[in-house]
C-alpha cells in the first residue's frame, strides 16, 4: 500500500470548532457521504471516504428528515412531535459535528 | 451471528489487488519480497472474498495496491463491491486513469478516489516517484472532479519534501481536492529500507507543522486537512488500526489476509481466503488473533492507563525493531526499548546530515 497513513489515527488532527448551525438552514446530506442501513450492526450508518459513522436511532430519524427542503427548525418541530419532548439543542449539537464533519452541509439561502 | 460477534466486525477492507507499479516510491509501504506475491488472485477470487467481507459487515472497501489501475478486471471488482453496498475508494497513483477508464469506473459505481502526488513540482515529484508522472496525475485529478467525485490527494511526507510542504498544499487547492492527507512516512518495506533517508529532522517538522495548521484554518469548510505526524517525535505510539484485528483488514494480492498491511512481516502464520473462510479467519485465526484485546500485553502497557487509547501501539514496528511483537512499540517514551527510537532520531538532527540522501527505489515488480 502506498504508504497513505491509513494506519495512523485521522482522530488525532483536530477538527475545526463545529460552526453554529443556523435554524432558518436547509440542511442536507453532504454529497460524498452515503446513509443506509447496516444488518450486522442493526444501525444506520453514514459511509464516507475515510469514515463510518455508526448513528444511534437518533441521528438516524434526524438526519432522514434533512432532505434540503426542511429547515433545521423544521426538523426540530418534526421530532419533536414524534417524541414529545423539547430537541432543537440535540439537533443542532449533532447537525454541527456533521457539518464539522463535512458529512452534511447547510444551505442558508431561503 | 450472535450480538457480540456482530459488534466486533470489522468495517473496512483494504484489498491489495496487485503489488505490481508504474512507480517506483522509495517510501513505498509495499513488503520487500515482491516476488512473493506475483500469484495474484482471480477476478472471482476476489469477487468471494467482496462479498465474504459485505456478509461480515464490512461496509468500506479500499482497492489499493501497488496500482489497482493495472488490473484489466478493476471495473468489475468496483461494480461487486458497490451492487454489495460497501463504500468504494479507489487508492491511485492515477497512471493509467484515462477518462475512458475513468467513466467505467463512475458507472459501475466508484464511490472516491485518492490519488498520491509526491511533490509540488514535476522534478522532485518524478525524482521520488522513479518515472515523470507529475503531469498525468495533475490530467487525472481534473478528470475525477469533472466525473463529480470527491477527490482526496495523499501527499507522504519525508525529509526531501517536507519543506515544500506550503506550495504542496497550494497545489492541491488548485486541484480543487476536496480533502488532503499530509500523512508522514511510516516505517515499513521499502520506506523501512530509506528510513535514514526519509526521516525529517525536528527543525522541519516544527516548521511544517505552523504551516499545515495556518492552512486548516485557512481551507476550513472547503478542503479537510488530515495531518498524520510522524509517531518516531511522538510521545505516545499511534492508536495502530484502531486496535489490533479490531475495525479494519487487509487483503494481499495472493490471498493472505491481515490484520494491518505490515502484518506479513510477523512471525505468525499464514492465514489464506484461498484456504478459508474471511469470517473464520477473522473470529479465530492466530494471524487475528495473537494481538486482539489486551490480554497478550507485557509490562509496561500491561498496567498502562493508555492501554485502551493505543493498545501499545503498532505489533509491527515493536516486532521489526526489538525482534518480538509482542513488545511495547519503542516509539512510546515508556517504552524499555525506546533508546531505539531515539537513537535514529538523534541521528536525524545531526547536524552534519544531508537532505537528499540517494534513495532505494523499489521495484516495478518483484
Ligand atoms: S511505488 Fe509509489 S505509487 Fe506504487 S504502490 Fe508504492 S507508493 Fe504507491
Ligand atoms: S506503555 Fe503501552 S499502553 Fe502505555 S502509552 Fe506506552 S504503548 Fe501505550
Amino acid at each position: 500500500m502506498p504508504n497513505d497513513g491509513a494506519a495512523a489515527d485521522p482522530a488525532a488532527t483536530p477538527r475545526p470548532t463545529p460552526p453554529a448551525v443556523p435554524p432558518s438552514g436547509h440542511p442536507a446530506l453532504s454529497r460524498h457521504v452515503r446513509m443506509r442501513f447496516d444488518r450486522t450492526r442493526e444501525r444506520y450508518v453514514l459511509l464516507g471516504p475515510e469514515s463510518v459513522i455508526v448513528l444511534n436511532p437518533t441521528g438516524a430519524d434526524i438526519l432522514g428528515l434533512c432532505d434540503g427542503q426542511r429547515t433545521v427548525s423544521d426538523v426540530a418541530a418534526e421530532l419533536q412531535g414524534r417524541y414529545d419532548r423539547v430537541v432543537d439543542d440535540e439537533v443542532a449539537t449533532f447537525l454541527a459535528r456533521l457539518v464539522a464533519n463535512r458529512c452534511v452541509e447547510i444551505d442558508d439561502g431561503p | 451471528m450472535d450480538r457480540d460477534a456482530r459488534m466486533n466486525r470489522p468495517f473496512g477492507l483494504l484489498a491489495e489487488l496487485t503489488y505490481r507499479c508504474p512507480l517506483a516510491c522509495a517510501y513505498c509501504s509495499n513488503p520487500l519480497e515482491l516476488a512473493a506475491y506475483n500469484d495474484e488472485m482471480s477476478t472471482a477470487e476476489w469477487q468471494r472474498v467482496f462479498t465474504e467481507a459485505a456478509q461480515m459487515g464490512v461496509l468500506q472497501c479500499h482497492l489499493s495496491g501497488g496500482e489497482p489501475m493495472l488490473r484489466r478486471d478493476l471495473v468489475d471488482l468496483v461494480r461487486t463491491a458497490a451492487e454489495l453496498g460497501m463504500y468504494t475508494n479507489l487508492v491511485t497513483s492515477a497512471i493509467g486513469l484515462s477518462r475512458s477508464r475513468a467513466e467505467g469506473l463512475k458507472e459501475a459505481g466508484l464511490d472516491h478516489v485518492q490519488i498520491s502526488v509526491q511533490a509540488d513540482e514535476p522534478v522532485t515529484s518524478d525524482r521520488i516517484a522513479g518515472i515523470p508522472s507529475f503531469e498525468r496525475k495533475l490530467e487525472a485529478a481534473a478528470v475525477v472532479k469533472d466525473l463529480g467525485w470527491p477527490l482526496t490527494i495523499n501527499v507522504v511526507l519525508h525529509r526531501q519534501n517536507i519543506d515544500r510542504v506550503a506550495e504542496i498544499i497550494a497545489l492541491v487547492e488548485e486541484l480543487d481536492a476536496d480533502r488532503i492527507e499530509l500523512a508522514n512516512t511510516q516505517y515499513y518495506g521499502w520506506a523501512w529500507r530509506n528510513r535514514t533517508a526519509l526521516l525529517p529532522s525536528r527543525e522541519q517538522l516544527a516548521v511544517a507543522e505552523e504551516i499545515v495548521r495556518a492552512a486548516r484554518e485557512h481551507l476550513a469548510g472547503r478542503m479537510e486537512v488530515v495531518h498524520v505526524l510522524p509517531d518516531y517525535y511522538s510521545e505516545y505510539p499511534k492508536p495502530c488500526m484502531g486496535g489490533w484485528a479490531a475495525r479494519q483488514l487487509t487483503v494481499a494480492p495472493n490471498g493472505d489476509a491481515l490484520p494491518c498491511p505490515a502484518a506479513q512481516t510477523l512471525p505468525l502464520p499464514r492465514a489464506s481466503v484461498r484456504e478459508d473462510s474471511l469470517e473464520r479467519i477473522w473470529d479465530g485465526s492466530p494471524m487475528f488473533t495473537a494481538f486482539r484485546g489486551t490480554s497478550w500485553m507485557k509490562d509496561p502497557c500491561r498496567t498502562c492507563d493508555r492501554r485502551e487509547l493505543d493498545f501499545g501501539g503498532c505489533r509491527c514496528q515493536a516486532f521489526q525493531l526489538t525482534g518480538d511483537a509482542a513488545r511495547t512499540d519503542p516509539v512510546c517514551h515508556l517504552s524499555p526499548d525506546h533508546a531505539i527510537v531515539a537513537e535514529v532520531v538523534e541521528a536525524a538532527n545531526a547536524g552534519t546530515r544531508r537532505d537528499e540522501e540517494a534513495l532505494v527505489p523499489r521495484p516495478h515488480r518483484g
